[in-house]
């Protein structure tokens, strides 16, 4: 296992090389933001018509992007909590959270009128998350980037399921992003020692490589009173990535043989105690942060190591560095956010540079993965992480900490690059989100006994035409 | 004899109300007290676990919901006293206005119209809602407070109540001695029949004040605006908050901050709730 | 709703009656554009097809009943209509019981009860706070790993933790529970003001003819209340039928486990999701009719057994 991960490694950086050198050819001195807006202007076919807005608005579910861009994009100023400016432009931010589907709601009100709102009003780059970009992508409302002024080229370092995620049907590219959210096991060390006599990552892996060694594991944890998962959730997106067929196919909805085995060896383990039906982001599965919440591992990406895991709280196991990470049963994906120019911006050569600087700029990408410990959306950037020595800073009340630190020393990288790199995500519909909600919350009555696994999916049947009145089941 | 055992017997009772009673007051504060301990809590402590003891994060809390924060919260504590208190002046004003006329005149239609607005009594207010959007659409009001301040004019049920306790304490002799000092009608509304009307205006202003700052279904359907917005949406607003920035204690902070001033309103007003409600009753 | 004021044929009198007609104009102006042109269009749309799907716009297409009947066939309306009543009716009965009580205490003399005025001061203070945070507070009072769990673990009455949220009867429960806890003041305050009413030579005539407490609360009191007691119903029935915020927060919309929670305005919500005018139109007119019927119901009821006594 490990001999075949510095294969991968070696062979990422090598190709991450090329890609560096044929990079810098094109471009003489990128010190960000200034470097790469002029190539942009000089060197693009297609180019976009000249900036005429005043204000740039950005619509954002969290603050996130614009932490990133106060931090990394250099000509940005920061005015207020919600405002900022780029020379003479003003940048407005709209935060819409996602719950309820808000967030996409006021996309939907505002993107059809955007050609006639008032130059002012008018949306010019909004962000979208995996499970419904399709949606902004199949439509008008996304400009292409290619239009921007931003080539294959320039995206040729990041990895190919972003790029898959926000291609739409006629093949053009609609979106960037600065992350790569592969997501693998963060488990608990001081459990692992427990349960297996070891805390090794590759040993770990090897006790957990498919779903039956996993079972097999989860039996042993609960022997020693752990729960393998801190809720049958914490997998789903294991599963859900690796399907063969989408949601939705022709309006029809079907469920995908390994989301069935989800329900499947999920109603195993809570029948057996050996993990909950807890919703995720509640209490109870947070517990598990803490050492006496006696959770064996969670399932996520560097954003849920780095930010959720309580690690600037005293007693948390990640605060000690408690935590180890390792692939899982199956590689996945967990989040992700994609920057869209919104059609009709009167300020496309700004959005071009925005994107272009915060999602394919090495430097600032390496900013970004240093300073905010994001895994980022580019191949050669992660490949030198690998082999980085990435200092452990420790967590204080104010800082999270680095992700080295809360992995117990523990360098993820080249984990996560290898999982990035086996990503495939052709299997995306713009149902997902509806579906996948709407699906957890069905199966959560099949795990408590409240119905038979037909009843549940017959609740999952109706739930999903009352959003999508338009899809059939069956 | 018997005298005594009567007194035993209500000394018994007497003890069980006030047990209940005490009981009840518990249930009743409880939450309060849970409200206010869940708002000097930091996140971190509040996903821990619950305690009974205060921690020390109150003014962390709050400071990061009302300087730090991307919401505005101030300015939705504005939004929320000004549709409120119009609505309920609006709502006691005009309901006593239509209770008066059903109450002082005899016209022609005077039933059937009573009638009638019991039976819109039963018109619940989501029923039209999606209608009411899209109109408001049409007439331009959204992100305006007039959809949700002026159609409390119309309000049946506040009418009902301003009736029957009008048919209790307002004797039509009144209204003929000030005619005969030569008041005009809206005067003798005005000057004579408000001011008498008052414990029942008070009661129904609390009601009124409190489900309107209390709201969220229909505001959240005509306020898209941030600035425009009332605490109840903002507070949903920042408990849909995702990973980077959920904050448990900020959303108890600003729950603790948006209840303090109903409980200033409801005790100003609560008088006539506990002393003069005799004055304001329905008619057996 | 007697009459109080007697008609009087007097030319000066009815002179003056214009006025009815005139206070009544902002009643009827406000009510017309703001309650009945809307209501007017909820029923014309629930003829139609008519939603968003993500950023396309289905419809309008006219399809008659064809709402109506997706709506009324598969049980499921009756179904949330029945969690509705349950949950209800689970709230009210308590509630109005201990309303009666508690007003019965307070506005009995031979009591005499100190600190009153603290107590009915403290019974309408839970309805201060705002429903969706109260059903917070109880989704994590309840949790699984929540202090209730913890405090019955540890006394022993249960050795592993009661899951609140998984079962029909504690979901239900809670959601009565807070509603009976909310509204139990205002009702309380209604129902002391219905007392107070009551003219008290009646109570001292029932002492004299040697009525217990207990007798003169069953045969004096209650009867005299009923007025009061229609109105209460009505309008807590109507506020029942609208039941919303409660277990939408304390189930996450989810209405679980199995939908047993699910209230009718829950299900409208569901199809606010896509803007969904012909079903969520169709919804609201079936919700009108079933709530003007039951209102109708009690009204009838009430008012006859008046006539019988």
């Amino acid at each position: 296992m490990k001999r075949r991960m510095k294969m991968l490694t070696s062979l990422a950086l090598a190709g991450a090389m090329v890609v560096t050198m044929a990079g810098c050819g094109g471009k003489s001195n990128t010190s960000s933001g200034q470097g790469t807006k002029e190539k942009s202007t000089s060197t693009s076919q297609a180019k976009p018509a000249e900036d005429t807005g005043k204000v740039l608005n950005i619509q954002v579910w969290n603050e996130e992007f614009k932490s990133r861009i106060e931090n990394h994009y250099k000509d940005y100023q920061k005015v207020s909590d919600t405002e900022g400016k780029i020379g003479d432009v003003t940048v407005k931010w709209t935060i819409t959270p996602s719950k309820d589907n808000a967030y996409q709601n006021n996309l939907d009100t505002l993107l059809p009128k955007n050609a006639d709102a008032s130059a002012d009003d008018k949306v010019d780059m909004f962000l979208m998350e995996a499970d419904y970009a399709l949606k902004y992508v199949n439509s008008d409302y996304t400009m292409k980037l290619s239009d921007l002024g931003i080539t294959d080229d320039d995206l040729s370092d990041q990895y190919q399921y972003t790029k898959d995620i926000v291609t739409d049907k006629d093949g053009n590219i609609k979106g960037s992003s600065w992350q790569a959210c592969s997501a693998g096991m963060i488990y608990n060390r001081e459990a692992a020692k427990a349960v297996l006599g070891t805390d090794d990552p590759d040993k770990v892996q090897e006790a957990v490589s498919d779903w039956d060694k996993f079972s097999e594991t989860a039996k042993k944890a609960k022997d020693k009173g752990y729960k393998i998962t801190s809720t049958v959730n914490d997998t789903y997106r294991v599963y859900s990535t690796n399907v063969s067929a989408p949601w939705v196919t022709d309006n029809k909805v079907s469920i995908d043989p390994n989301i069935k085995n989800w329900v499947d060896n999920s109603k195993k383990m809570v029948e057996a105690g050996e993990t909950t039906t807890a919703d995720l982001w509640s209490d109870d599965w947070s517990k598990g942060f803490y050492p006496e919440g006696k959770v064996f591992a969670y399932f996520g990406p560097a954003w849920l190591i780095n930010f959720s895991m309580a690690s600037s709280t005293d007693g948390s196991i990640a605060n000690k560095g408690g935590w180890g990470f390792c692939v899982g049963p199956q590689s996945f994906y967990w989040g992700g956010t994609w920057i869209a120019a919104a059609t009709g911006t009167d300020n496309p050569n700004l959005v071009a540079n925005i994107i272009k600087t915060m999602t394919t700029d090495k430097d600032v990408l390496r900013e970004i993965a240093d300073k905010d410990s994001d895994c980022v959306n580019s191949q050669s950037v992660l490949a030198d992480l690998a082999s980085a020595d990435i200092p452990k800073r420790k967590p204080t009340k104010d800082d999270g900490g680095s992700i080295t630190w809360i992995l117990g020393g523990q360098n993820p990288y080249a984990q996560l690059a290898e999982g990035a790199s086996k990503l495939d995500l052709k299997n995306i519909s713009i149902y997902d989100q509806g579906c996948t909600e709407e699906f957890q919350a069905a199966m959560k009555n099949y795990f408590d006994d409240n119905a038979s696994y037909d009843k549940a999916v017959a609740q999952f049947n109706k739930a999903v035409v009352e959003k999508y009145p338009e899809l059939s089941t069956d | 004899m018997k005298k005594e055992k009567v007194t035993t017997a209500t000394q018994i009772r007497r003890v069980i109300a006030y047990i209940v009673l005490v009981i009840i007051t518990i249930l009743c504060l409880f939450w309060f007290y849970i409200l206010f301990i869940n708002s000097t809590r930091s996140h971190a402590e509040l996903t821990k676990g619950f305690t009974l003891l205060p921690s020390s994060f109150i003014a962390k809390n709050l400071g990061n919901v009302l300087l730090h924060g991307t919401l505005p919260i101030a300015r939705g504590m504005l939004n929320s006293l000004l549709i409120s208190a119009s609505s309920a002046i609006l709502t006691t004003y005009f309901s006593a206005m239509t209770a008066f006329a059903i109450h002082a005149y005899r016209f022609r239609g005077r039933k059937a119209i009573f009638t009638f607005i019991l039976a819109i009594m039963m018109i619940p207010t989501q029923v039209t809602s999606l209608g009411f959007v899209r109109l408001m659409t049409s007439m331009n009001l959204m992100d305006n407070f007039i959809p949700l301040i002026v159609p409390s004019i119309a309000a049946p049920v506040v009418f009902f109540y301003m009736k029957q306790s009008m048919d209790a304490t307002l004797p039509a002799s009144l209204m003929e001695a000030a005619r005969i000092d030569g008041a005009s009608e809206v005067r003798i509304f005005n000057t004579i029949v408000i001011p008498l009307m008052k414990p029942a205006i008070a009661v129904q202003a609390i009601f009124a004040f409190v489900s309107t700052w209390n709201n969220y279904f229909l505001p959240a359907l005509i306020l898209h605006k941030d600035y425009m917005k009332t605490l109840p949406i903002l507070i949903a607003q920042l408990r849909a908050a995702d990973f980077l920035k959920f904050d448990m204690g900020q959303v108890y902070a600003t729950i603790a901050f948006s209840i303090f001033p109903v409980i200033v309103v409801y005790l100003l007003l609560s008088k006539y709730i506990v002393g003069g409600t005799t004055a304001g009753a329905v008619k057996g | 709703m007697e009459k109080t004021v007697k008609p009087q044929r007097n030319n000066k009198v009815t002179r003056y009656n214009k006025w009815g007609y005139i206070f009544l104009i902002p009643f009827f102006v406000v009510f017309v554009i703001f309650q009945l042109i809307p209501l007017v269009s909820t029923i014309y749309n629930s003829f139609f097809e008519n939603y968003r799907s993500g950023l396309q716009q289905i419809g309008p297409n006219f399809v008659g009943l064809g709402n109506y009947q997706k709506l009324l066939t598969g049980g499921d309306f009756f179904k949330y209509f029945g969690n509705t009543m349950i949950m209800w009716i689970l709230g009210f009965v308590p509630q109005i019981v201990i309303s009666l009580v508690l007003a019965y205490w307070f506005t009995d003399p031979s009591l005499r009860l100190k600190g009153q005025r603290f107590f009915k001061t403290v019974i309408y203070m839970p309805n201060l706070i705002m429903a969706a945070a109260f059903a917070m507070l109880f989704f994590t009072l309840f949790a699984d790993t929540g202090p209730i769990n913890s405090m019955l673990q540890q006394v022993g009455i249960w050795s592993k933790p009661y899951s609140f949220m998984s079962h029909v009867g504690s979901v239900r429960g809670m959601v009565a529970f807070m509603n009976c806890l909310m509204w139990f003041g205002n009702t309380t305050i209604l129902l002391m003001a219905g007392m107070m009413g009551i003219d008290t030579s009646l109570f001292e005539a029932a002492e004299v003819d040697g009525a217990t407490a207990h007798q003169i609360f069953w045969k004096v009191t209650l009867p005299l209340l009923r007025p009061i007691l229609v109105y209460v119903m009505i309008t807590s029935l109507i506020g029942g039928l609208q039941m919303f915020d409660v277990p939408q927060i304390l189930t996450n919309g989810t209405g679980d486990p199995v939908r047993s929670s699910m209230t009718l305005i829950m299900w409208l919500n569901k199809h606010l999701y896509n803007y969904n005018y012909g079903m969520g139109g169709a919804l609201s007119v079936i919700l009108l009719v079933v709530t003007a019927v039951l209102s109708f119901a009690v009204f009838r009821f009430s008012a006859s057994s008046e006539v019988d006594n």
